[in-house]
């Protein structure tokens, strides 16, 4: 009992760091319907200008800060110039426009911080929470921050008319453009909103799995799959998903399989919830009419 | 009426395409060593991406998972060779047989997911794949982490050329059957039924096309393809291990298709060329940051031939043939290259 609480405790853990990432995915695909492959690296690149920051001296909490701010800035920016130009084109198109940006992100983050594992800084205290035995206080701080930026994002989507706006802009484009929003920067905000995200679940993975320019090729797959597990337009599922996928990863590599497969059973799962339930957990299922 | 004025000279046509095809046996004749190997690569990719385009950019049916078909056929043709003794070219049809049935059946249950689900299924194979390579029940086939190192095959009937040279020729015989076989398939009311359940599946269905039964049997296909060229890959490569095989293949793959041009069998070739020697030309660039580069050129491509190298090649051929106005030229390319959309 004691070791199955703490694969389940050390599976919540990952699963907080999946789900922030898949949180930022939804993100860019409820307002603009495309999942973001450079996601993961734009975090990565996000995780370095903070580690910067904090190595020449300026506090966690104001670098964090900082990060997140510019990170919505580059988001806006990459948007307007370089997912623009495709925006009519087909889907198969913007995905290579991602792969590219996701090479060049990692490329120019390894040319310039160099290939060699960085520590970064937890803001949270060494010991234990409460003295509990099975998860650390960092752990426990990342899901906290994770659910808070969950929060903060359905009273923004659901209460705001900048977030009104934005759903609005990403399910109906030509009718809210007849509405009066303004479609191409609501795209643009979006984005900027999935790369402030995204640096959140940078810095917060960051001192887990340590700084290097692939620290999230393998994160980035679960989140995909926590992202479409959950179903894909649903922030909440999202971040279900994600500790859903982090907890069963972990039960099955110790019970069931062993750790070298757990990867390809975990894969195998996700794609059986899919077969049955084809929009995710809690996706919207659309009807089209004919 | 374009197309009548491009089908129009079908003899033309085949003339260009036998002197392309003099010029592909002339090759390696002309060049080194390493290069006749690399121009091998170039055509094993060919193949991969005429077998993946006939999935995703025919049928619409997004596969980020290629790459695990590739593995398959090169582990079937590694495993026959280095365990049962087979001659290597014997290796080839088992490859493809193994890989249309694991296609075909990795069909069935891709048949309920569309879009990213199916990219994200298919891609999570691809991932899967080096792990299932090492596992350890399997070890004794596949040699584990360490692989299986095949002989190269030295040229038959006395031939008087290098080992390389002789695996060209052989490959691009390989080649030509296979592109063939794959242009009758797409040309006929099969590739219409394939290109309709693209298009609208909907309407496609009432026209009576099977729709389950032509998804599963194009994933099929174009598996084999993919299967085939695995082998040859082997073979050329001469070794096979489970980290040769990564996603990251299987992404290239599918760059390879929307660089040359999606839905159109000569951008195979493009696409190839494309994955083969832009990341070499990225290196001689910068030493430091080589992806970056490579990233810019993807980004140029996309931007600048929308419709793949396939396509730009197409509308700068319309425009020498006198078909002037842009609006005209632009509509006879998106025939060819892009998905109709009909509301």
């Amino acid at each position: 009992m004691e070791a199955f609480l703490h694969q389940v405790f050390s599976g919540l853990a990952t699963g907080g760091i999946y789900a922030s990432l898949a949180l930022a995915l939804v993100m860019i695909y409820q307002s603009t319907n495309h999942i973001n492959f450079a996601q993961g690296e734009m975090a990565m690149f996000s995780t370095y200008l903070a580690w910067s920051m904090i190595d020449a001296g300026l506090a966690y909490w104001w670098a964090f800060l900082l990060t997140v701010a510019i990170s919505f800035i580059t988001g806006v920016v990459i948007e307007r110039i370089i997912i623009r130009p495709v925006e009519r084109a087909p889907v198969l198109s913007v995905v290579t426009v991602f792969v590219a940006l996701l090479v060049i992100f990692n490329s120019v983050a390894g040319w310039i911080f160099t290939y060699t594992i960085k520590t970064f800084p937890s803001p949270f205290p060494e010991q234990p929470l409460f003295g509990n035995r099975y998860i650390s206080s960092h752990e426990l701080g990342a899901i906290g921050i994770t659910l808070g930026v969950l929060v903060v994002l359905y009273l923004f989507f659901r209460f705001t008319p900048l977030g009104l706006a934005m759903r609005a802009a990403a399910q109906n484009a030509t009718s809210s453009r007849l509405s009066g929003i303004r479609v191409g920067w609501m795209l643009a905000l979006g984005w900027g909103l999935a790369a402030a995200v995204g640096a959140v679940a940078g810095m917060l993975i960051a001192p887990i799995v340590y700084l290097d320019p692939n620290m999230m090729s393998g994160v980035l797959l679960y989140a995909f799959a926590a992202a479409l597990v959950g179903g894909i337009d649903s922030p909440f599922g999202a971040v279900l998903g994600g500790f859903l996928v982090g907890v069963l990863e972990n039960l099955i590599g110790a019970y069931v399989v062993g750790t070298e497969l757990k990867l390809t059973v975990a894969l195998v799962l996700i794609i059986g919830v899919l077969v049955f339930k084809p929009t995710g957990l809690f996706g919207r299922v659309f009807v089209s009419r004919v | 009426m374009f197309n009548r004025q491009i089908a129009k000279s079908p003899n033309r046509q085949i003339a260009g395409l036998a002197v392309l095809l003099a010029l592909a046996i002339a090759l390696p004749f002309l060049v080194s060593n390493y290069r006749v190997f690399q121009l091998n690569m170039v055509l094993v990719y060919a193949i991969v991406l005429l077998g993946l385009n006939i999935l995703t950019g025919f049928n619409g049916q997004i596969s980020l998972g290629h790459g695990a078909f590739y593995a398959i056929g090169a582990y079937v043709a590694a495993i026959l060779m280095d365990h049962f003794g087979w001659p290597y070219w014997t290796t080839l049809p088992a490859a493809g047989v193994v890989c249309f049935a694991f296609g075909f059946l990795f069909g069935l249950p891709a048949l309920r997911l569309r879009g990213h689900y199916l990219a994200l299924a298919t891609f999570a194979l691809a991932v899967a794949m080096p792990q299932l390579l090492k596992y350890k029940h399997v070890e004794q086939w596949t040699g584990g982490v360490q692989g299986i190192v095949i002989v190269k095959p030295d040229a038959p009937f006395g031939l008087k050329i290098t080992p390389d040279q002789w695996l060209y020729l052989f490959t691009l015989a390989i080649l030509v059957v296979m592109f063939v076989v794959g242009w009758n398939l797409l040309r006929g009311r099969t590739g219409r039924a394939i290109v309709a359940i693209r298009d609208h599946p909907m309407a496609a269905e009432a026209m009576g096309v099977n729709i389950a039964l032509y998804k599963t049997l194009t994933f099929g296909v174009s598996a084999l393809y993919t299967g085939v060229a695995g082998a040859l890959g082997a073979i050329v490569v001469q070794f096979v291990a489970p980290d040769s095989f990564t996603a990251g293949l299987s992404i290239n793959f599918l760059v390879g298709i929307v660089i040359g041009g999606v839905g159109s069998i000569s951008g195979a070739f493009y696409g190839a060329l494309f994955i083969q020697f832009v990341p070499n030309f990225a290196d001689q660039i910068s030493k430091a940051a080589p992806w970056a580069i490579y990233g810019v050129f993807l980004l140029a491509f996309v931007y600048l031939m929308p419709g793949g190298v396939a396509g730009f090649v197409r509308l700068a051929w319309l425009r020498i043939r006198g078909v002037r106005t842009r609006a005209n030229a632009r509509s006879a390319l998106s025939e060819m290259t892009e998905p109709r959309r009909t509301p």
